[in-house]
């Protein structure tokens, strides 16, 4: 059984969104999405200052036999990057929800943030 | 050890090179090359050695049965190798004007023609050179024939989710959208999807039939109904041309273009990935935008199609004319077969994979689509073998390595779970099939008595498994000198 | 039957298995309506004694003429073994190697072969080839729009001394992308492109390019300006696209290193015909593609790495395929699947046979031969060369009569006097590219200036009658 911590919200697409105390987002995929993509070999994280809309492909992860878009949660500009995942994407299979992060996000607004689901949603959507 | 460690410095003397380095100084230096590049010094000897050695860590098919679904991996009649390395086609230069190049513009004439007539299409250009080049032209066809009329709205191609992944990948590089048709879990296409996904915006439908699962479209009148009725058109993937090449025509299908893989059906060598040739057949009203060059005769001879004759031409895909030495050899092979030899393909490739699907069936193997007939391949699942005995089939393909026999194709299609994609060809002898079958249910005894014999496989050989997360952590792409 | 070998006894036995009377039924889920009836217009199926006659007769009907076409393909020495090597069934007849345990031959010559283009181009990394040179220009200029995330505009700079039917492909590849292709004009008196021509059409363009591709030498065989127009791209954020004859590396500056400081292109490609491929009616050869290692998860098409067993022992499997199309479908970085693996596995023998000496020799010898076939025939009244560039290997003349005549009149003495530039390049007047490779002898050579004087002789002749 993969970990899913209460305290994040999630997506369909896998992503954990955490709001931090300056109202700023931490995004990463969840254990479950890591498990379902084995061994990861490499990141393609995007430029800081990037504005994305809900639901744009931000990134790819990528394993030895799958490649995998990471998709925003929210309209918002790319404020940080996790760049040690660059020489070391194990991180990700390692630690997904801590030091595995991906990419910060300052939302445009916080209404989108009530669609995503929470960890019990997360939890029966990904046992269908 | 590579070439490279064979190499010392100053072995040299090659007796195919000329013996002294020319004058290059007319040459301003700035655009000389000032070091050697790191390139083996060996003998031709050790040369010839290694390589010899290195080739005989391949399976080929000249070696093992190569039962690797959706390949179509037959027998490659020597005949077609040494006809095509005769020295009037080797030395020829691709620009020989076509007056003296008649002999060669005569077979690719006849080679189109040939073609014509066993996909029941209109015309035939031979320019791409592999099986997703020909998709890509085949789409840019489609493209051009809507634009051309004025019909510029049309942005989307259809793909059922069993398709081969060039087909999507194809539509994306044409520029279009791509939308996923869903399979019934008899094989069909879900045409009540197909019925609501078609609209003024569809572009076309690409098909490849019978399909991915091994299963002959039987709903395929229909399927090119619902296309046309909305202004789309019909794209026939040819990857199974295998299965029903002689029977059944994808022209008369209502197929309007289609690629056709020489180095499948036709069986130009795979020579360990290629080259390939995706020959492209269209129906009449697409023929002004075939892809060049083309072959055309008249009374004065063959002739090579100039552009300007061909205005609405999609253009060239290669520098020259395509795989040119493999189009020879695939013209041989035609006329080796003949009318009667190419309906016997089908048969006997048909025949093989039923046989084998009977027995897989016989010897307890959980079939995808038991109660279709097969194409020319067919699909065994072991999910129960992965769930129960924690052998999956990648366990499975690697043993069979051990036990002399390629491994079929695994885990494509990917809507069956932990899949074995067999496909026999009509050039497998009855022994060989059943030396196959009778691996697999060794392999399953294996898998219930010592299960670490088949998930630790292969053992005999000249590697063992090999680690790909590091080959992809720690990318080692070339050997380079030592600073 | 033929490649077939099933006995009567055996289809019983199998059709008994399947549990059907004949082969007949295998196809009955195929609508009865719409079988075909027999391909009456295929003829009956030949022996292999017959269309061996066919064929040597077909191949006797090709010229024998001595070649002094380049313009693309060469003609070479390729050295017995090559061959004989290649088409080893081992080679000849496996398929791509998916299965790394069972393919380690072509794995490993693949990863040979990626070593010993990244050595001639002075690159990082090198794929294990894609269809040809000018299908390769086509990828690499997709390569260079996914790659150059500092550029918006996806603007290509082409100029037209870069390889006409190159140009053509990458154009047919490229179009539905909504990519730019600006083409560049070159000096009619340098035959080379000008920095200034290139920075004016940057202007023109708004400014942001996103790459510019150079040939070295040019479509003409004349040698740009590398260094001073790799140096202004890189100060302006453009990425480096080099098409190169591999050949001439041994000896050219070497893409990797171009610019004043050394600092290189960004990607480098071209057709290996030169290294091991016979002409063969024009195919199949193979396009290289290398590039610096930034760009390496844009590359397409299939690249091989060496990694280690489970008991730590060295081997070679397919890597970063989550790139491809079998993995990514649609976001693939390439639809390609296959490469030109056969005639990799000869160009790998010929480059290993030849080594660096045997390359070094054996480009230096084309050039001198192109030199001195230039300064024969430039001897004759009415033949002059067209350029004030130096030229490698590969040189325009210019004929004060038209080319076509002269060429037939050439091939009617058994010599294929060149390339016909009337077509692409008409402001140039009656210009012919000419090349001589290491094969001409000086008898070939003194032939073709005997043909070329006879021949213009002959046509101002009858000029002058008419």
């Amino acid at each position: 059984m993969s970990e899913i911590p209460s305290e994040l919200k999630y997506t369909k697409s896998h992503e954990w969104v955490r709001t931090e105390d300056d109202g700023s987002l931490t995004i990463g995929i969840t254990d479950h999405a890591q498990e379902l993509l084995g061994d990861l070999v490499f990141v393609e994280l995007p430029d800081v200052g990037d504005e994305m809309s809900a639901e744009d492909a931000a990134c790819v992860v990528e394993s030895v036999k799958a490649a995998s878009d990471v998709y925003m949660p929210v309209n918002g500009e790319i404020t940080a990057v996790n760049d040690a995942l660059a020489d070391a994407p194990e991180t990700i299979n390692d630690s997904p929800y801590d030091d595995g992060w991906l990419f910060k996000v300052s939302p445009s607004s916080s209404d989108q943030l009530d669609d995503l689901m929470d960890a019990d949603s997360y939890e029966t959507e990904i046992e269908d | 050890m590579l070439i490279h460690e064979h190499s010392k410095p100053g072995r040299k003397g090659a007796p195919q090179a000329p013996v002294s380095k020319a004058d290059l100084s007319d040459i301003p230096s700035n655009l000389l090359r000032q070091d050697s590049a790191a390139l083996p010094e060996v003998s031709e000897m050790q040369a010839v050695r290694h390589y010899t050695r290195l080739s005989q860590k391949n399976f080929a098919i000249d070696t093992h049965f190569y039962p690797l679904g959706s390949c179509t991996m037959k027998y490659n009649p020597r005949a077609c190798n040494s006809l095509a390395q005769l020295p009037g086609f080797l030395s020829q230069h691709p620009l020989t004007p076509d007056e003296l190049n008649q002999g060669y513009l005569a077979c690719m004439h006849e080679l189109q023609l040939m073609l014509c007539e066993a996909m029941g299409m209109a015309a035939f250009s031979l320019a791409p050179m592999a099986g997703a080049q020909g998709e890509f032209a085949g789409i840019a066809m489609i493209d051009a024939y809507h634009k051309a009329n004025d019909d510029d709205g049309r942005k989307e191609i259809l793909v059922p989710d069993a398709a081969h992944g060039t087909n999507p990948a194809t539509a994306t590089m044409c520029g279009f959208n791509v939308r996923e048709i869903p399979t019934l879990d008899n094989g069909d296409v879900d045409i009540d999807a197909l019925q609501q996904a078609v609209g003024p915006q569809t572009a076309g439908l690409m098909l490849t039939n019978p399909s991915t699962l091994g299963v002959f479209e039987r709903q395929i009148e229909k399927i090119a109904d619902i296309v046309h009725a909305v202004g789309g058109l019909l794209y026939y993937d040819g990857a199974n041309l295998n299965a029903i090449l002689g029977k059944i025509r994808p022209g008369d299908m209502g197929f309007d273009v289609i690629h056709t893989n020489l180095h499948k059906t036709f069986s130009t060598p795979h020579g360990g990935g290629g080259p390939g040739s995706g020959a492209v057949g269209v129906a009449e009203r697409l023929i002004p935008f075939l892809p060049l060059p083309l072959v055309s005769q008249d009374n004065a001879g063959y002739h090579l199609v100039k552009e300007q004759d061909a205005p609405q031409s999609i253009g060239r895909l290669s520098a020259f004319m395509g795989n040119a030495g493999v189009l020879i050899r695939a013209y041989v092979y035609m006329r080796l077969l003949g009318r009667d030899g190419m309906a016997r393909v089908s048969e006997f490739a048909t025949l093989n994979a039923n046989y084998m699907m009977a027995e897989a069936r016989r010897r307890g193997f959980e079939l995808a689509i038991p109660d279709r007939r097969a194409s020319h391949e067919f699909i065994i699942t072991l999910k129960r073998e992965a769930s129960e005995l924690h052998v999956t089939a990648m366990d499975f393909a690697k043993r069979l390595l051990d036990l002399g026999y390629h491994a079929p194709t695994t885990y494509f299609p990917l809507l069956v779970p932990e899949c074995l994609l067999i496909e026999p060809t009509e050039s497998e002898a009855k022994e060989a099939l059943d030396g196959f079958m009778d691996a697999l249910e060794q392999i399953r005894q294996e898998a219930e008595s010592n299960p670490e014999v088949v998930t630790t496989a292969p053992h005999t050989l000249p590697v063992k498994r090999l680690d790909e997360v590091r080959a992809a952590r720690q990318l080692d792409l070339a050997w380079k000198p030592e600073a | 039957m033929p490649f077939i070998p099933h006995t009567e006894e055996e289809i019983s036995q199998m059709l008994e298995v399947i549990g059907i009377d004949s082969t007949e039924a295998l196809f009955d889920e195929i609508p009865s309506h719409l079988r075909t009836s027999g391909l009456d217009g295929i003829p009956e199926g030949m022996t292999e004694m017959e269309i061996s006659r066919l064929m040597h007769k077909r191949a006797s009907q090709n010229t024998d003429a001595v070649c002094f076409i380049g313009a693309g393909a060469y003609e070479h020495h390729i050295p017995a073994a090559v061959w004989q090597l290649t088409t080893r069934g081992e080679y000849y007849t496996a398929y791509t190697p998916y299965q790394a345990e069972a393919s380690q031959g072509t794995l490993q010559l693949t990863y040979e072969f990626q070593s010993m283009m990244t050595a001639l181009t002075d690159m990082d990394v090198s794929n294990a080839s894609l269809y040809d040179g000018a299908s390769a220009l086509a990828e690499a200029v997709l390569m260079a729009i996914r790659g150059n995330r500092k550029s918006k505009s996806r603007k290509v700079l082409i100029p037209r001394t870069v390889h006409p039917t190159y140009r053509k492909t990458t154009e047919t590849i490229v179009t539905g992308q909504n990519i730019d292709l600006l083409e560049v004009d070159y000096d009619l008196a340098a035959g080379t492109v000008q920095l200034d021509a290139l920075k004016q059409a940057a202007t023109d363009a708004g400014g942001d390019i996103t790459a510019v591709v150079i040939q070295q030498p040019n479509f003409f065989g004349a040698l740009e300006d590398i260094d001073a127009i790799t140096d202004w791209a890189h100060e302006n954020r453009i990425l480096v696209i080099s098409i190169t004859n591999p050949l001439s590396l041994a000896v050219l500056k070497p893409p990797g290193q171009w610019g004043s400081e050394n600092t290189g292109v960004d990607i480098a490609c071209g057709d290996g015909q030169p290294l091991g491929a016979p002409m063969s009616c024009g195919g199949p050869y193979y396009g290289f593609l290398c590039s610096t290692s930034a760009l390496v998860r844009q590359m397409p098409g299939r690249i091989v790495g060496r990694t280690i067993d489970v008991d730590g022992k060295e081997g070679f499997v397919l890597t970063l395929q989550a790139r491809e199309q079998h993995i990514r479908r649609s976001k693939a970085t390439s639809n390609i699947c296959t490469n030109q693996g056969l005639v990799v596995t000869a160009s790998t023998i010929h480059m290993a046979i030849l080594g660096p000496e045997g390359l070094e020799n054996t480009a230096a010898a084309c050039h001198a031969n192109t030199t001195s076939l230039v300064a024969q025939l430039t001897d004759i009244d009415g033949v002059r060369y067209a350029f004030s560039s130096p030229y490698f290997h590969e040189a325009v003349l210019v004929l004060d009569q038209p080319v076509t005549a002269v060429l037939e009149a050439l091939a009617e003495r058994g010599i294929l006097g060149g390339y016909d530039l009337g077509a692409e390049y008409p402001e140039l007047g009656n210009a012919l590219l000419v090349c001589a490779t290491e094969l001409r002898s000086e008898e070939d050579i003194n032939a073709y200036q005997a043909a070329l004087e006879a021949a213009l002789d002959v046509e101002t002749r009858q000029k002058e009658i008419a």
